[in-house]
């Protein structure tokens, strides 16, 4: 169990790692993609299926549509490669992210967990039913923030003035 | 290492490269994917513990749900900003984006 649960992490987490570091944004969009493969495939390994695909139609369906089109619609002229970061922002970025990385590190290892028995997979029915029963207006809020989020996309995302089709 | 451990120190993993890619890519959409590789270890750590953690109970699955629905909508808006931010500007480094006037 733990070992193909450290193998998926690694699944995961390489193309994450590998996704920040490219240059060409492309590549970075489509390891993204692994990455959130590989995290679905960990949430199916650990036991909630449903999680695991919904994660996947999201992510790998959506979302990364989303990206790909956003990179394809803001690409820089001639250059496809990003400029590399400075090197100031880098050292800063990297001092703030190896604190925070030692302070969750040591959290994570210095801490007893309790070793408890894992909770039995949820049925899929169970969950449709805690959606439609306890959970019910939350769900319809979630609707409700889907739905003005994607017209307020729309609305920043179109032109000024469509009517006289020219840009802003 | 135990389960919980191990899928402690993947969200951990996975929010500290979403924190470089937030911090030190200039990059617009590498900042919005660098958020969202941050809401999935946050995610991660949902599971983690409603799986092995004490306690037990369903909440920790319903809450990724909405976490998930809630992302989605946060990469839709993002991504128009982005594309709002490279037609006024011609370009989609942060730094260049530092007038609030249009």
């Amino acid at each position: 169990m733990t070992l193909l649960l450290a193998i998926l992490a690694l699944v995961c987490l390489v193309p994450a790692v590998a996704a920040v570091l490219v240059r060409n944004l492309i590549h970075s969009a489509l390891l993204f993609v692994l990455a959130w493969l590989g995290l679905a495939a960990f949430y199916l390994a650990v036991g909630a299926e449903f999680i695991a695909f919904a994660h996947a139609l999201v992510y790998v369906g959506g979302v990364s549509m989303v990206v790909l089109f956003a990179v394809l619609l803001t690409r820089p002229g001639r250059e496809s490669a990003l400029p590399a970061p400075s090197a100031q922002r880098a050292l800063g970025g990297l001092v703030a992210v190896s604190l925070v990385a030692s302070m969750l590190g040591s959290s994570i290892f210095w801490t007893r967990l309790p070793s408890v028995e894992p909770t039995p997979p949820v049925p899929l029915r169970r969950l449709g039913e805690l959606l439609a029963g306890p959970y019910l207006v939350a769900l319809l809020l979630v609707g409700l923030i889907l739905t003005v989020a994607l017209i307020g996309g729309l609305l920043l995302a179109a032109p000024r003035r469509p009517s006289e089709g020219g840009d802003a | 290492m135990s389960p919980l451990h191990l899928c402690l120190a993947l969200s951990a993993a996975l929010f500290c490269t979403g924190l470089v890619a937030v911090l030190v890519r200039g990059n617009a959409i590498l900042v919005l994917l660098g958020v969202e590789l941050m809401l999935n270890a946050a995610n991660l750590n949902f599971i983690a513990f409603w799986r092995f953690g004490p306690g037990g109970g369903e909440a920790g699955l319903v809450f990724v749900l909405f976490s998930i629905a809630v992302a989605a909508a946060e990469a839709a808006v993002g991504m128009a900003l982005v594309i709002a931010v490279h037609r006024h500007l011609r370009t989609i480094r942060v730094a260049a984006a530092n007038r609030l006037k249009g």
